[in-house]
């Protein structure tokens, strides 16, 4: 299922509604691209919260779209992980380098909100 | 009845051929099964050995009791006999049924075959002490079979309940040892005291991540001054309770690293350089403080002996 893209402000929300297959994820990524060039998009939230697995493929996309992303000029943010799969991904050896984190969708787009003002503090 | 729990040895039969007296003594017993059994349940009822069993369930067990008997003492072995008196044992303490119970209720049996003997024999004296000399062993022996198999039973019963209560505690143990405490609004604190193993570390790190989620944390501060040492496996545990949270979005700083442990961490190699660490839980508040944008001035308070306390202000 096509994960729907939503525009809000100068952020775009991602919103993952079912379970994703391979073929969505790259499907996301390049509309993601896109749709960042098309609204001038300073931001991206991706809200995982009804994921409850996400293994090494959706990993690597997450970390991708977030490098991609910057380089099209919007920071990235993947918001709403589910406890289970955050303690499941540490075991597995899954890592989100240098991809933002927040609880949820209200902190993530307050996240961006406040890196855009210019202070990059915590929750690197 | 081979099972290695087992204590009781199943001797092979002694070569005892069945001689035409325990023939006869079998052909007896069989014959004046109805009887004999009818007498027996009487006397225990007397007794009161079946309290605790239905009418249908003294019928059944009791038919079974008796042929097992009888067919130990025509084949000269005891297998049925262990295998029944096991099962009997587990049903029995299940059930609450006290040792006297069934030590008395074979009791009685054992005298109502022997009595039975006896009329039968009381005119040929000879015979009878031949008959007992048949008799008494195999009664002995399945007595000796069923007090056993129910002791083992009571013992593993025992046995049980003590691993459940110390399994239970030690569950408590757990629970108690890893608080996770508010301090400030998007502030945790988790204290760890103890030593860490896998177990622990993984109940402290899903307890730690429900509570990020529950109190909308945003920093939390793990203070490990109560860790006794800490090795590269703790250290792996602690990096791993470390990105979990980061993946929730929140920033964990790592406070109370001791000197001996900061040394042992740089002798083994341990990488800590991703995570952020403060000297001591004052430092970490103070930290967290400046990551949520807290900032604490002193306020004049007066008239007041004592240092005037701290006001937060964001």
């Amino acid at each position: 299922m096509q994960v729907p893209i939503l525009k809000q402000g100068s952020y775009l929300i991602a919103s993952v509604q079912a379970a994703l297959t391979d073929a969505d994820l790259l499907d996301l990524r390049d509309r993601l691209a896109v749709q960042v060039g098309v609204y001038r998009s300073r931001g991206v939230v991706v809200d995982v919260t009804v994921l409850d697995v996400m293994d090494s493929f959706a990993t690597r996309m997450l970390r991708s779209i977030a490098q991609i992303l910057r380089l099209r000029g919007a920071e990235t943010v993947i918001v709403g992980m589910q406890p289970d799969v955050a303690f499941a991904m540490v075991q597995l050896g899954l890592r989100l380098e240098g991809v933002s984190t927040a609880l949820d969708l209200e902190e993530g787009l307050e996240l961006l909100r406040r890196r855009e003002k210019g202070g990059s503090n915590h929750g690197r | 009845m081979k099972g290695k729990g087992n204590a009781i040895a199943v001797r092979e039969p002694p070569a005892a051929p069945a001689t035409e007296l325990t023939r006869e003594l079998v052909a007896h017993f069989r014959g004046k099964k109805d009887f004999l059994r009818q007498q027996w349940v009487e006397q225990m009822t007397a007794k009161s050995f079946l309290a605790g069993l239905t009418p249908k369930e003294t019928e059944t067990e009791s038919i079974t009791i008796y042929d097992t008997c009888v067919g130990c003492l025509e084949r000269g072995e005891y297998r049925a006999a262990q295998s029944y008196a096991t099962s009997m044992a587990e049903r029995g303490v299940l059930r609450g049924m006290t040792t006297e119970q069934i030590i008395g209720g074979l009791l009685t049996l054992r005298d109502v075959y022997g009595r039975s003997l006896f009329h039968r024999y009381h005119r040929e004296m000879a015979r009878l002490s031949a008959a007992l000399d048949i008799y008494e062993p195999v009664a002995n022996k399945i007595l000796s079979i069923v007090a056993l198999a129910f002791i083992e039973e009571r013992e593993k019963v025992v046995r049980e309940e003590r691993e459940k209560v110390v399994r239970q505690q030690q569950e408590a143990i757990r629970e108690l040892s890893t608080p996770v405490l508010q301090v400030r609004e998007h502030l945790l604190v988790l204290p760890i005291i103890g030593t860490l193993d896998s177990h622990r570390a993984r109940l402290l790190t899903e307890q730690l991540l429900r509570s990020i989620r529950a109190n909308r944390a945003k920093v939390v501060i793990m203070d490990i001054t109560g860790v006794p040492n800490v090795d590269s496996k703790v250290a792996n545990h602690l990096v791993q309770t470390v990105d979990a949270c980061r993946l929730l979005g929140a920033t964990v700083i790592v406070t109370g690293v001791a000197p001996e442990i900061a040394q042992t961490l740089t002798t083994i190699g341990v990488d800590l350089g991703r995570i952020l660490t403060v000297c001591d839980l004052q430092g970490g508040i103070e930290e967290a403080d400046r990551l949520l944008g807290y900032r604490v001035i002193v306020t004049e308070s007066a008239g007041s002996p004592s240092p005037p306390a701290p006001a937060l202000e964001r």
